[in-house]
């Protein structure tokens, strides 16, 4: 959906180290299939990607992806409970309308979830935003009027969306220029990127 | 003069005439016969003793056999999948913007093949052939054939040919319905299945659509029982109103309204039973034009044949486990005009893939043709079989 397409994005690697040998994960939102491609090569996992754009699936296609072209908005009725090992969710969270029941539908289909979205609260976007404009980055490409993203948010809003909602955080990573934050993630990390459920 | 010959020029009504890009053409076709000897037991429990199909191929088979694609036809078509005849230029292949050199199914690398279906009426053994025991016609006395008859048959040609295991099975509408029985019941004899415009069983409305059909054919007075041919009648009627009805759901209500709307046929209403709009004067002509070269048995036991098809039913409705033997790769797409195969209908089928962990890829295309969209040029389309092809061809490539 928002992916950026070609280049290997710095949260691929990020989401990799958390994917076991020859799982079988469901990409959401999958873009070109890099990130399939990349685990299939890297990791040898079996799976699918779910996408709405034509021109994405067809990219899924020529990447030797199997890719399932369908809107997200409209749930993963295609997918039964418990049918994979990781439903994975890379920077589209932030353009989803119904935030809270693509996140249950991962947990249903999938035995745990990955999602990476880019975090507003880091500082340049705070900056930018302290200059009286809406943020334009690499993570965050659109002007305000085209954008995608409705539903941003910093690493301290998922949080506590997961613990409201009783979602267990397995891990997180928080990358900066794809180099790992450990202090102030919520300030310093440009890219956050979560493990969760099982 | 082989049957196909023959009836030829029957076909030829029944394609579209083409600009034909020579270019990407597969030229001239020359159609051939495969003879078989060995009885075929069909799902009716009636066995076929001897019967001959009749089919054409484009492309070159490679030294290891791995890069033959059978190509399945649907209601109305044939074997003539693409090209053109020396003698008869315009009679253009139904799949012609489909398949040849340089197109989505590239010639240049593929052997294709393409083959009339058992109880066809263009050259295979049918209702208009001789039945052997008898020496008459078979007419109405020819047995009821299904998906899983015709598949059968086609696996016995693909072993006369040499083809131990295809690159790819593929059709659309009742054509994908044979691409998908080849991956339940010869698994290991195709590497990828190509489903198009396609449904796991008909729907009670569909049925219902067949059924008009049907008896628009078996109640005209010429009809005799299906044995017509034999007091040299046909029943035209019945044909042409079947054709009708059938045209009506190959196409959608936009479609229709852009290319016909409230149109008519002499700028004026003239308050008779005449033809008054287009769209009647569309479906007479499609409907004299169909009665004129197809037969009224075939066309029975085609729409039987759409009726039966449904994989689940030995599985208690279980799509799942029907579909549990699939080995091959698939493309599923569905065109979301299409209300008589509409994209639910496809999604269900992949859904029981999916359920398989089945190595399965599907695509809904957004053209507005309805359930014809699968013949028609369409750039999104064409480009992801192209791809989807591509894909096989590396596959299979030493």
């Amino acid at each position: 959906m928002t992916g950026i397409n070609g280049e290997q994005r710095p949260d691929f690697a990020a989401i990799a180290q958390w994917i076991r040998r020859d799982a079988h994960v469901l990409d959401l939102g999958c873009g070109d299939g890099t990130l399939l491609k990349y685990l299939q090569q890297a990791r040898g996992v079996t799976g699918y990607g779910v996408e709405i754009d034509d021109g994405n699936v067809l990219a899924c296609v020529k990447n030797g992806v199997h890719v399932i072209q369908g809107d997200l908005e409209r749930g993963l009725s295609e997918f039964v409970d418990n049918s994979f090992d990781y439903v994975v969710l890379s920077q589209t969270l932030q353009a989803m309308r119904n935030t809270e029941r693509i996140m249950r539908e991962m947990l249903r289909v999938g035995r745990a979830g990955i999602v990476t979205f880019p975090n507003f609260g880091y500082w340049k976007n705070r900056l930018q935003i302290l200059r009286g404009h809406m943020p334009v980055s690499e993570n965050l490409p659109f002007e305000w009027f085209n954008t995608p993203n409705i539903h941003l948010c910093t690493v301290a809003d998922f949080e506590r969306f997961c613990t409201e909602r009783g979602i267990n955080i397995v891990e997180r990573t928080v990358l900066t220029g794809g180099k790992s934050v450990t202090s102030w993630p919520n300030l310093l990390g440009e890219l956050a990127v979560y493990h969760f459920g099982g | 003069m082989t049957p196909a010959r023959k009836l030829r020029g029957f076909f030829m009504a029944a394609t579209k005439t083409r600009t034909q890009d020579l270019a990407h053409s597969v030229g001239n076709v020359v159609p051939q016969a495969a003879h078989f000897t060995e009885p075929l037991l069909l799902r009716c429990g009636r066995v076929l003793r001897d019967y001959e199909l009749v089919y054409e191929t484009y492309g070159t088979l490679n030294a290891d056999r791995s890069n033959a694609v059978l190509v399945c036809h649907a209601l109305n078509a044939s074997h003539h999948v693409a090209g053109v005849y020396a003698d008869d230029p315009d009679n253009v292949g139904w799949w012609d913007n489909m398949i040849g050199p340089g197109k989505p199914l590239d010639t240049s690398r593929y052997f294709v093949i393409g083959v009339n279906n058992l109880g066809g009426c263009h050259g295979s053994t049918g209702p208009l052939s001789v039945d052997p025991d008898t020496g008459r016609r078979w007419g109405g006395e020819f047995p009821v054939v299904t998906v899983e008859d015709w598949v059968d048959a086609q696996a016995r040609l693909a072993d006369q040919l040499g083809i131990a295991q295809f690159a790819a099975v593929m059709g659309g509408s009742l054509g994908a319905m044979q691409a998908l029985a080849w991956a339940i019941r010869y698994p290991q004899r195709l590497r990828h299945s190509v489903v198009i415009a396609c449904a796991p069983n008909l729907s009670a409305q569909n049925i219902a659509f067949n059924e008009v059909a049907r008896q628009a054919i078996i109640t005209d007075p010429d009809f005799n029982g299906g044995n017509y041919q034999v007091q040299g009648v046909a029943p035209k009627r019945g044909l042409r109103v079947a054709r009708m009805v059938g045209h009506i759901t190959y196409l959608s209500d936009d479609e229709m309204a852009s290319k016909f709307g409230r149109q008519l046929k002499h700028g004026k209403l003239n308050y008779t039973f005449d033809t008054e709009f287009q769209i009647e004067s569309y479906l007479r002509h499609q409907g004299n034009k169909f009665a004129d070269y197809f037969d009224a048995n075939t066309y029975l036991r085609i729409t039987k044949a759409l009726d039966y098809f449904d994989p689940a039913f030995e599985y208690d409705g279980n799509l799942t486990q029907a579909l549990k033997s699939v080995a091959a790769g698939v493309l599923v797409i569905s065109f979301t005009t299409d209300w008589r195969f509409s994209p639910e209908r496809s999604r269900e089928i992949v859904r029981a893939l999916l359920d398989n962990r089945a190595r399965v890829t599907y695509a809904e295309i957004d053209a507005p043709h309805g359930h014809d969209a699968f013949l028609l040029d369409d750039v999104r389309y064409h480009r992801l079989v192209a791809a989807y092809f591509e894909r096989v061809h590396q596959e299979i490539a030493p």
